[in-house]
């Protein structure tokens, strides 16, 4: 019989394991705890324990289950809320209290839970992995398709239909294979599909920081560093909210309890902004907090990236928002070190780098396996936490170069409390080219021209601002007031957006198009203003300055009312002035 | 009869900084509580590792006079517990967790884990009651609210004690119907700040609702590793058995790091950051998520961890790590200390992220979150054009800017500086008000214009 010949951290070694495999999950101790094969070595497997192991003694039992770490997908997924390793933790609280208890074990989704089948394939049809046998309708939103399983194909006996549970069979084939309501599918291996289409499409967030300077593909990844502080959890969870996707998997991967409890607390309660039903009819989240173990922090990210593997395969447009990279990054050394593998940078393992890598490269907009005409796309927003603020560590510098798009948070931003406090200056997006021609098409004619000018608007106050430090605002021309005038615009304007602001949440494309526009209108009439002779003081102290930066706060409805108006007060003022 | 059944060992064959190795030990678990006799002295520790050739025992203790071979090892087989009874309100305790107020031993009610488990966070509940200290910077600008950690960032020589001895006074954690009661755990604390911290208990009439842990600094080290968990095991029972509003002080939590780090290197870890554990993060999560709220339990732990920076570096890993996992932070800064301020607390790296829950129309007031913005930005805004004036001359700004820089200066006198006096929430906001009356409406652009007035220039004094 197996069993343990050393324990240390999360991690246990045990002996007389030659029949097992590598990933191969197993139970540890007489508390059965859930742990997997990371490394094997003559006889000798050892094993990160998804649990607390403390209490494990030298000659425990392990028990080898025969399988690889899988998650069980299926209806019943979205709306839920798991820990790392798929374990529903409203079931865990309702059947172990309300603290996580070792050896828990719970139904990944609910085996009694009746659904409708309706089919959409014959008896006598020809499928094979991929073809969608029929749908339930998981939520208002979600048309669950049911899907051939990876490696299964064939012509179907008999289809089934009507009131089925996840362990019903839904069709069997001639050859006798069962094919059920619920499949599993290895957590550590991407689901296969016909291939990876090119960015073209913009995963828009409502947050015109991002969606006008830095935008994010769809199928495209982002990072999010930033220290602690300065943003990430709350940019994180208002793109949850408000991004243009079908399904959300959020997972908190070794940060605060509080928050995951806020998200559980308010998400119910909000309105998906484009279909008006309950934000949880789409998200899944994943909570494995900082407290809980180590090796399950490990394991939350593969869980997340497999169930948006899932619903992309149905065709769904899927964001995966992890807070924090970092924290699993950590995990990973943690382990790493118990293994005394050779440490490289900062301590990380070596393979720190290609783990991230083959992480964001489960994103992408794909053409669905057995369906090529489908198209589903995941898109990875990761959340890093550069120790000290600092990002040239490992972990950031890894994850920029998987990025296509990367959001810098700053300290100095968040500090005089800009939020979104993304670094208008070395944040960039490598998909803004490819994207262009969408903006264009769907937006404005003008657009790229229009984003150009904000930057140089931007650009320049940056380097008027070191001019004033030195010699002081009095000192500086007349036209540099101006410039540094449009600068304060369209910070306040436009970049600045709070996620707490009722209306101001959340922006529109379109109202997004139309700030920038009065706003670069506003800017040229203080610059025609000074090249027509007036005065600077009357210039700067227009009577609309306030209303062109509070625009922002004003509903979608009233804003064509609204820059109509601050354009003619504008022009009437001008003219006045002007003497015309 | 338990007692019987304890293994006992002779088999010690390495002593390492706070470590023993011990081998042929059998049925010893991770986590097990030992027992470690010497002639005159019983010291105590705990299993942290275990392979077939050895056991790996961290002493809470010094490792001094125990020597391979001859010393008695015995194996409780159980981890590391507390007793833990009502009646330990008013008593002082080691770090270690025994009474040292000359008093009577604790008559146990109940006996817990002190590691605690992991609360499902499904069963947390959102914390959002605003808890008033008292101080306007706090209050004002940076809310502390029941079940959130904020720990108060200090360096060397800096009155981090002063302002906590102000909270243990003045907070108002619980409302008149429900029980309160403060969990104090001391680590590597000099007889000055201990004595300092008891007395301010015994003044201010705290100590018959606290519950005090001392580790000093002449204390062995390693035992900071417990101090914090028996006053969290012992704040668990007080707020989720017995239902009462808690607040947990960590004072000094710069000392239980450097016992990790002790360990660490015992153990010849591959060391991280500035040769703290890798595993630091996880470690101090252990910690600071056991404050919160439970759904449906009347209880909550609210924890203020004071910690030192170390030359007053906040990107050290101890600040670091800590900023990382408590919801804010208050950083005492030494600049405003110098130039007389109390509390000199500094609002532009501090954060209460929390905040908004607890504040706002029906809990303190609805101009406060707009009012503290706009307060920060002004304030930011003042402390640079105080920098740029010092390059250039006062002369070189434009009126609005010097108006920035008067209100910096008076932001710190009029707001932040209010010594040892005790200010009610709907003082501080007005005082705020005050000091923004300096500036035309136009300039107060995170303010609604409604709000600018019904409050601005005093109009509204509720
Ligand atoms: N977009 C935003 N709008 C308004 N306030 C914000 C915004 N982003 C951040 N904040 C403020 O900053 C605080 C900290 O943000 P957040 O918790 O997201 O930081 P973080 O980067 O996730 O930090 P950590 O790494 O410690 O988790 C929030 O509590 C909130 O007060
Ligand atoms: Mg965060």
């Amino acid at each position: 019989m197996s069993s343990i010949i050393k324990v240390s951290g999360p991690t246990v070694q045990a002996s007389k394991m030659s029949d097992s495999f590598m990933y191969e999950v197993v139970r540890v101790g007489n508390e059965q705890l859930l742990g997997e094969i990371i490394l094997m070595r003559g006889d000798v497997a050892t094993i990160q324990v998804y649990e607390d192991t403390g209490g494990l003694k030298i000659g425990d039992p392990v028990k080898p289950l025969g399988e690889l770490m899988s998650v069980e997908l299926g209806p019943g997924l979205i709306g839920s809320i798991y820990d790392g390793i798929q374990r529903p933790l409203p079931v865990l609280a309702l059947e172990w209290g309300d603290f996580i208890q070792k050896g828990a074990t719970v139904h990944r989704l609910d085996p009694k839970r009746k659904w409708r089948f309706t089919p959409l394939v014959k008896d006598g049809d020809v499928v094979q992995t991929g073809t969608i046998l029929g749908t339930v309708q998981e939520t208002k939103r979600i048309a669950h398709k049911i899907m051939v399983p990876e490696k299964v194909s064939g012509k179907i006996k008999k289809i089934f239909s009507g009131e089925l549970t996840i362990r019903d069979t839904v069709a069997i084939l001639e050859s006798g294979e069962k094919i059920k309501l619920a499949q599993k599918s290895n957590i550590r291996e991407p689901r296969k599909t016909c291939g990876k289409l090119p960015h073209q499409v913009p995963m828009l967030t409502g947050q015109r920081v991002l969606d006008t300077l830095f935008p994010i593909a769809e199928g495209g990844t982002a990072i999010i560093p930033g220290g602690f502080g300065t943003g990430k959890t709350v940019l994180e969870q208002t793109i949850a909210k408000f991004a243009d996707a079908d399904v959300i998997v959020y997972v908190g991967c070794g940060e605060r309890g509080n928050e995951m409890a806020d998200v559980l607390h308010e998400f119910p309660e909000l309105k998906d902004p484009r279909y008006g039903s309950s934000l949880m009819e789409r998200t899944i989240l994943i909570a494995n907090t900082s407290n809980m173990p180590v090796a399950a922090r490990e394991a939350s990210i593969y869980t997340a990236i497999s169930i948006a593997e899932y619903y992309r395969d149905m065709g769904y447009r899927v964001a995966v928002m992890a807070d924090s990279t970092s924290r699993w990054a950590e995990a990973l050394r943690e382990i790493s070190s118990r293994l005394e593998e050779m440490p490289g940078e900062e301590g990380y393992p070596p393979y720190l780098a290609s783990r991230l890598g083959s992480f964001y490269e489960r994103s992408g907009r794909v053409r669905c396996s057995g369906r090529p005409l489908d198209i589903g796309s995941i898109t990875i927003i990761g959340a890093v936490s550069p120790p000290g603020g600092d990002f040239s560590e490992p972990v950031t510098q890894a994850s920029m170069r998987m990025a296509s798009t990367y959001w810098a948070l700053d300290y100095d931003l968040a500090h005089q409390r800009h939020f979104p406090a993304i670094n208008w200056l070395n944040s960039f997006s490598l998909s803004l080219s490819s994207l262009s021609s969408w903006y264009i098409e769907n937006l404005d004619e003008h657009w790229v021209e229009m984003v150009a000018d904000m930057n140089l608007i931007l650009q320049r106050e940056t380097e008027l601002l070191e001019m004033v430090k030195i010699v002081g605002l009095d000192a500086m021309g007349e036209s540099e007031r101006i410039e540094l005038e449009a600068g304060m615009i369209i910070r306040e304007g436009f970049l600045r957006q709070s996620s707490y602001h009722e209306t101001d949440a959340y922006c529109s494309m379109e109202k997004q198009r139309k700030l920038l526009s009065l706003q670069l209108f506003y800017v040229s009439s203080l610059r025609d203003a000074l090249q027509n002779g007036l005065q600077l003081e009357e210039i700067l102290d227009t009577p609309v300055k306030e209303s062109v930066i509070r625009l922002k706060e004003v509903r979608d409805s009233e804003i064509d009312s609204g820059v109509e108006q601050i354009e003619a007060e504008l022009k009437a003022y001008f003219r006045k002035r002007l003497g015309k | 009869m338990k007692d019987l059944l304890v293994r006992e060992y002779r088999s010690i064959f390495t002593i390492k900084g706070p470590l023993i190795f011990l081998k042929d030990v059998s049925g010893a678990f991770l986590g097990d509580f030992v027992e470690i006799e010497l002639d005159d002295e019983l010291k105590y520790g705990q299993v942290i590792e275990l392979s077939e050739s050895f056991t790996v025992v961290q002493v809470f203790g010094t490792t001094g006079k125990i020597s391979p071979g001859s010393t008695r090892v015995r194996f409780r087989e159980e981890v590391v517990k507390i007793d833990l009874s009502p009646t330990m309100l008013g008593r002082i305790f080691s770090g270690g967790g025994k009474a040292i107020d000359g008093g009577e031993p604790i008559a146990p009610r109940v006996r817990r884990d002190v590691h605690g488990a992991c609360v499902n966070p499904f069963r947390r509940e959102p914390p959002r009651d605003f808890i008033q200290t008292g101080i306007s910077v706090i209050d004002g600008m940076n809310t502390l609210v029941r079940g959130q950690k904020l720990p108060i960032f200090s360096g060397a020589g800096l009155p981090a004690n002063e302002i906590v001895s102000q909270i243990i006074k003045n907070a108002r954690v619980a409302d008149k119907d429900e029980k309160f009661a403060i969990v104090f755990a001391g680590m590597g604390l000099t007889s000055r700040e201990a004595d300092f911290f008891i007395d301010s208990f015994r003044f201010s009439g705290a100590l018959e609702h606290s519950v005090i842990f001392l580790n000093k600094a002449d204390d062995a080290v390693i035992e900071n590793l417990l101090t914090p968990r028996f006053a969290l095991t012992t704040a668990e029972y007080f707020a989720f058995e017995l239902g009462m509003q808690v607040l947990v002080i960590l004072s000094d939590i710069t000392h239980y790091c450097n016992a990790l780090r002790e360990v660490a290197s015992s153990k010849d870890e591959v060391p991280g950051r500035r040769g703290y554990p890798g595993y630091m993060y996880t470690d101090l999560a252990g910690i600071y998520e056991r404050a919160g709220r439970i759904k449906s339990l009347p209880g909550s732990i609210t924890q203020l961890p004071i910690l030192t920076m170390p030359d007053d570096d906040i990107t050290h890993p101890i600040p670091d790590l800590t900023g990382y996992i408590t919801e804010g932070q208050i950083v005492i800064d030494r600049a405003l200390h110098r130039k007389g301020v109390f509390p000199p607390i500094n609002v532009l790296p501090s954060l209460s992220r929390l905040m908004g829950k607890g504040i706002g129309a029906g809990r303190t007031r609805e101009d406060h979150r707009q009012l503290s913005d706009q307060i920060y930005m002004c304030y930011a805004k003042g402390v640079e054009q105080r920098s740029v004036a010092a390059v250039i001359g006062e002369d070189g700004l434009t009126e609005i800017d010097r108006l920035y820089m008067k209100f910096a200066d008076e932001f710190e006198s009029g707001f932040i500086d209010q010594g040892i006096i005790d200010r009610g929430i709907i003082q501080t906001l007005e005082i705020g008000w005050r000091l923004l009356s300096i500036f035309p409406s136009s300039e107060l652009v995170r303010i609604n214009r409604e709000i600018i007035e019904k409050y601005k220039n005093g109009k509204n004094n509720e």
